[in-house]
């Protein structure tokens, strides 16, 4: 029992600073409340420490056993980005009220406390997501994860549409938590357990066996996958995406960029590591979850990229973006991890891990540009950008948010040399290696497809002009858009220094050994026959020459 | 010394340089200044190696640096002759344009300055590169500075035209991409799952797939390489995208971008998949001829003198398609000198359009003739440089041109089967020389066509001493135009000399550039000889493993060495 307290110290420090930050957040001296957002961002640098130093706590024998340290640093450090950019989404005008003794304060109306509180309960969730070694456990996690964003999002702004998209994502999010916790249930009927190393055990034997798995485990396994597309904003489950990020702030928007769609891949990867890749001798996940799979990706890849073409919004722009960069990664789920201690070039599970890293801080950097930027509507009310032709001109009156997000848009894209290439990239070579021809042509043609609208960022960013000055001035949150400027450079940063091989271990596979025999790797394609004919004519052509 | 890697890094210092300069006017001599340092850099690097030893390997001023090795990525860099070659282009079209943008660009110097620097870095980058993903990333990191400089700088229909230039080459590169990426991955599980993106290694590699694995990834490549050179079908994007650049930018699209395309098509389609190839060559070539007279018909017909020269682009790079795709060592060796002669003689007309427009600010041929009468000097040049685009003997657009048709009249069997072209079995023959000979004439026609009403004939100018047209988000201020003198001003001069001395010396004594590509192109062609030989043995090892089916297949005719 000890030794797995040992490995949830992180996720005890944010339990401790979230209580912390609940207290002071309703405390009468605004200094005091003025201090929740850095205790956050203080406490998220110290859980990523932890989670670097105390490693595993306990010696997980789970198929994917090394994911809990990685899972735990990514959210610490997309988190710490997030915190920076949260900075004085509620309670601005009310604290403004109460600073220029317009009004009291009354810890009844005043928001900052519950908001600081269910965004560290988030991260808490995903962290617990990592880490989690029984069903119920990432039942509870990935409810824990989602729970406070629906609040979070209804809370975001003052504004009628916020609440409908907080009700439009909680009463869709609920279904899809019904859905996997339909499916949760049919896992543990087909394997009598909720322990993933039991579950492994039991799916393994069964798939050993002529029957193949037992259809109610299966049943299970289909509608887990289905539910969890719902966190991760796919296809069919991502009707509510765009309505969602448009709604909340642009900075809660890119917290439901990262967080949700962070817990839904974890438990992915935990779910079908309990399946197994290669059961069958061949690399794949058994049939029907590897060509169930494998649509949900290739559906959307190409939904999202095509509906992203037709928005003029720039938050429902990102938000069906986002749901393209899902089935990117979803194609290193079905690719599978390519043996154990295989690099991050053939391992699928390790470039999608990469990717969600990437990903985070990219779609940080493109929301902290509407983040960054505001205006007063004539109702009163603080209006972020939302239409694409709200940056027109941004180069002009805010260079450096014009160049973060033309950094973010070509980081989007996939655009050589920025990280997202080098994410993208072993994207291509772990289907290759998997033999998934299919999958990663879709995958180039929706890279191409998604150009087309980052180009759109890039030139609004870089090259369109406006004769009206813009009506959007920079927010007095500062910290914003430094956010955007640490993304920034991160993609640029990340290109150069190599930080690929934590999710190569990461994505690690450990097949169960010793009670089964499971064939691990894939076998390795036949070599190509070296054609000693090709030699030859050079040198005859080097002395006919 | 590392000479490419401080070639490429001396743009890039000058572009870091140029948005903090205080004064705006002080963005071009730093341009100019980087530019010219690049020069000088190449012309020294050029005494630090014997470019005239035969040697096909890109091992000159070789250098590599470990980037992630989990990923296989190494930032090596290394040159042969061919692609020094093409450096030495890029790095003396870089002052030029630089020089020819002087009075052309008036707003948003800064950036200007700086998206042409990067983009000249990006350029001698894609050639240096010798790791497929780092020559991968050069290629496309080409695009975005040419996006800026098209949808910023350029005329009316600017934002179209970057956009649809971005679009085509991305989406094209992608497929090329996975393509490269396969290769990859059969040299990682041929090496115990080592990943390497060497271009020598990979090649390898590449040579011994199967031949269908040769089809798809010869497929997969074209698909990207085609689209930039462009061939024909998908040559769309580059009309538009010329007309609308501004001057420096066609320059630079025209001499050196459309020249990344055959470049890779020449180091790593033909050196990769060769019987794919040759399997394919009648295929591109015809392609290649039937660019060469369509687009010389659309040529004819245009009224936009720069649009005119932007198809006469694709007609010229179908001749250079064509010699490459004879596979033989005169065909290769024509391609290779056509990618610099049209680099020379298109961006030097280029420029030459752009002075004229700076002046009248209109291109069409309806509005301006006989210019010879007012700008005497400027009507040499361009007659000068159109005779050397069309290949008049002693200019170098003939020597080129003429090695292309030869290439692909001797790829015929029968040439093949009597020895005298060297390891080279016939894939084209005298048919396809002859139909693009054709293609010569058309050239001739439209180039004269658009020759005799620019620059001769009656005087027409489009009135008034404003220019009228499209100004582009005034791009073109006013101020620009009052300032230039009616004729060609000493730096305008200064600019072309250096081209029209390329093209002499191309013309009259090109032999140290040919024996310097010998031994480069003699390497191809065993290659891809190579290649198709032991694709046609291992057919007809199967065949005789099959009896019943080598009865009926009619017989492999046998490669002559």
């Amino acid at each position: 029992m000890i030794d797995k307290l040992h490995g949830l110290y992180p996720e005890m420090l944010l339990f401790l600073a979230t209580c912390t930050v609940l207290v002071i957040g309703l405390s009468r001296s605004m200094k005091l409340r003025r201090m929740a957002g850095p205790i956050c961002t203080l406490a998220l640098v110290g859980a990523g420490v932890l989670a670097y130093t105390t490693g595993p706590g306990s010696v997980s024998d789970s198929a994917v056993r090394n994911l809990a340290v990685y899972g735990k640093l990514i959210t610490a450090a997309v988190g710490l980005l997030l915190s920076l950019l949260l900075l004085g989404v509620v309670d601005r005008d009310y604290e403004d009220q109460v600073a220029t003794g317009r009004a009291p304060f009354d810890a009844a109306r005043s928001i900052r406390a519950e908001f600081w509180a269910f965004f560290l309960f988030s991260i808490t969730g995903l962290m617990l997501c990592a880490g989690s070694e029984d069903l119920i456990w990432l039942f509870l996690a990935l409810e824990l994860t989602s729970l406070p964003t629906y609040v979070m999002v209804t809370v975001s702004t003052p504004r009628e549409r916020s609440m409908e998209s907080g009700v439009k994502y909680f009463f869709l999010g609920a279904l899809g938590a019904a859905v996997f916790l339909f499916g949760f249930a049919f896992i543990y009927g087909g394997t009598g357990s909720t322990d993933f190393r039991q579950i492994t055990e039991s799916l393994r034997a069964q798939s050993a066996s002529p029957e193949g798995i037992n259809p109610v485990a299966m049943t299970g396994l289909i509608l887990s996958v289905l539910g969890l597309c719902f966190k991760i904003a796919a296809v069919p489950m991502h009707g509510y995406v765009a309505d969602v990020y448009q709604g909340a702030h642009a900075s809660v928007s890119a917290m439901l960029a990262f967080v949700p769609k962070a817990a839904g891949f974890f438990a992915l990867i935990l779910l079908m590591g309990c399946v197994g890749w290669g059961a069958d001798g061949n690399g794949m996940l058994p049939s029907p979850l590897s060509e169930l799979i494998a649509l949900i990706a290739v559906l959307t890849m190409t939904v999202g990229n095509v509906l992203a073409l037709l928005q003029t919004s720039i938050k429902r722009m990102l938000a069906y973006s986002s749901i393209a960069h899902s089935g990117y990664m979803l194609v290193g789920l079905v690719a599978g991890p390519g043996g154990a201690g295989e690099s991050i070039t053939r391992s699928g599970i390790a470039a999608m891990l990469f990717y969600l890293l990437v990903y985070g801080i990219t779609s940080v950097g493109a929301f902290a540009v509407p983040a960054a930027l505001e205006r007063r509507a004539p109702d009163g009310h603080l209006d972020e950008p939302d239409a694409i032709e709200d940056l027109r001109g941004l180069r002009n009156s805010h260079p450096t948010l014009a160049w973060v997000l033309a950094l973010s848009a070509l980081g989007l894209m996939g655009f050589p040399p920025l990280v997202g290439f080098f994410a993208k990239l072993p994207l291509f070579t772990s289907a290759w290696s998997s033999h998934n021809t299919v999958l990663l042509l879709v995958l180039a043609v929706n890279s191409a497809i998604g150009a087309v609208y980052y180009l759109r960022l890039v030139n609004v960013a870089l090259i369109s002009s406006t004769d009206t000055p813009s009506s959007f001035t920079a927010t007095p949150f500062r910290s914003r858009a430094f956010a955007g400027y640490i993304a920034a450079a991160a993609l640029v940063v990340m290109a150069v220094i190599p930080m690929t091989d934590p999710a190569a271990v990461a994505g690690r596979y450990f097949p169960i050994a010793g009670k089964l025999a499971v064939p691990s790797a894939p076998a390795p394609t036949p070599a190509p026959t070296p054609a000693p004919a090709v030699a030859e004519p050079v040198a005859a052509g080097e002395q006919a020459g | 010394m590392d000479f490419l890697l401080i070639l490429i890094l001396i743009p890039l210092i000058a572009a870091a340089l140029v948005p903090f300069v205080p004064r705006k006017s002080a963005a071009y001599p730093i341009a100019l200044a980087g530019t010219l340092l690049s020069a000088a850099v190449g012309v020294v690097a050029y005494f630090q190696h014997d470019w005239l030893t035969p040697s096909a390997k890109s091992d000159a001023f070789a250098q590599s640096i470990a980037w992630m090795p989990k990923m296989g990525l190494t930032f090596s860099l290394g040159v042969n002759s061919v692609s020094g070659l093409l450096i030495a282009l890029t790095l003396l079209l870089g002052p030029i344009c630089v020089i020819a943008s002087r009075t052309a660009i008036t707003e948003r110097v800064r950036t200007y300055y700086f998206w042409l620097l990067v983009l000249q870095a990006a350029m001698v980058g894609v050639f240096a590169a010798r790791d497929l993903v780092l020559f991968y990333i050069f290629f496309e990191f080409t695009l975005i500075p040419m996006f800026v400089l098209i949808g910023v700088y350029g005329s009316t229909n600017r934002r179209a035209a970057s956009v649809k230039f971005f679009m085509y080459t991305f989406t094209g590169s992608v497929v090329a991409l996975a393509g490269l990426v396969y290769v990859a991955f059969q040299h990682a599980a041929a090496h115990k799952g080592v990943w390497t993106f060497d271009i020598d290694a990979l090649a390898i590699t590449a040579r011994g797939m199967s031949f269908t694995e040769q089809c798809w990834v010869f497929a997969a490549m074209m698909a990207g390489f085609a689209v930039k050179v462009p061939i024909f079908p998908l040559h769309t994007w580059l009309p538009l995208a010329h007309t609308e650049a501004p001057t420096a930018g066609s320059v630079l699209l025209a001499g050196v971008l459309l020249k990344l395309g055959t470049y890779a098509i020449y180091s790593f389609v033909l050196p990769f998949v060769p019987a794919a190839a040759f399997h394919f060559a009648p295929l591109i070539a015809t392609l290649a001829v039937v660019g060469i007279i369509a687009v010389g018909l659309v040529c004819w017909v245009q009224r936009d003198v720069k649009k005119l020269v932007a198809y006469s682009s694709v007609a010229h790079l179908g001749f250079c398609m064509l010699g490459m795709f004879a596979l033989n060592i005169t065909g290769l060796k024509g391609s290779v000198l056509y990618m610099i002669n049209h680099g020379l003689s298109t961006g030097a007309i280029f420029l030459c359009i752009g002075m004229m427009y700076e002046r009248y600010h209109t291109r069409s041929m309806d509005e301006i003739g006989g210019l010879a009468k007012k700008m005497p000097v400027w009507a040499s040049f361009m007659v000068f440089f159109a005779m050397a685009s069309v290949g008049l003997p002693m200019l170098n657009g003939f020597v080129s041109e003429f090695l292309c048709l030869m290439g692909a009249w001797q790829a015929s069997d029968a040439w093949a089967a009597s020895g005298l072209a060297f390891g080279t079995p016939g894939v084209l023959g005298p048919r396809f020389a002859v139909v693009a000979g054709t293609g010569m004439i058309i050239a001739a026609i439209y180039t004269l066509y658009m020759v005799g009403k620019v620059v001769w004939g009656p005087l027409r100018t489009p009135g008034g001493d404003h220019g009228h047209g499209d100004h582009g988000a005034g791009v073109h201020g006013a101020g620009a135009h009052g300032a230039l003198p009616a004729d060609l001003s000493a730096r305008e001069i200064g600019v072309l000399i250096p081209l029209a001395a390329c093209c002499l010396l191309l013309g009259l004594y090109p032999k140290p550039f040919l024996s310097a590509i010998d031994a480069s192109t003699r390497q191809t062609v065993a290659v891809v000889a190579g290649g198709h030989a032991a694709h046609v043995s291992q057919s007809l090892t199967a065949q005789r493993v099959l009896p019943a089916s080598a009865a009926t297949a009619e017989p492999v005719k046998q490669v002559t060495q």
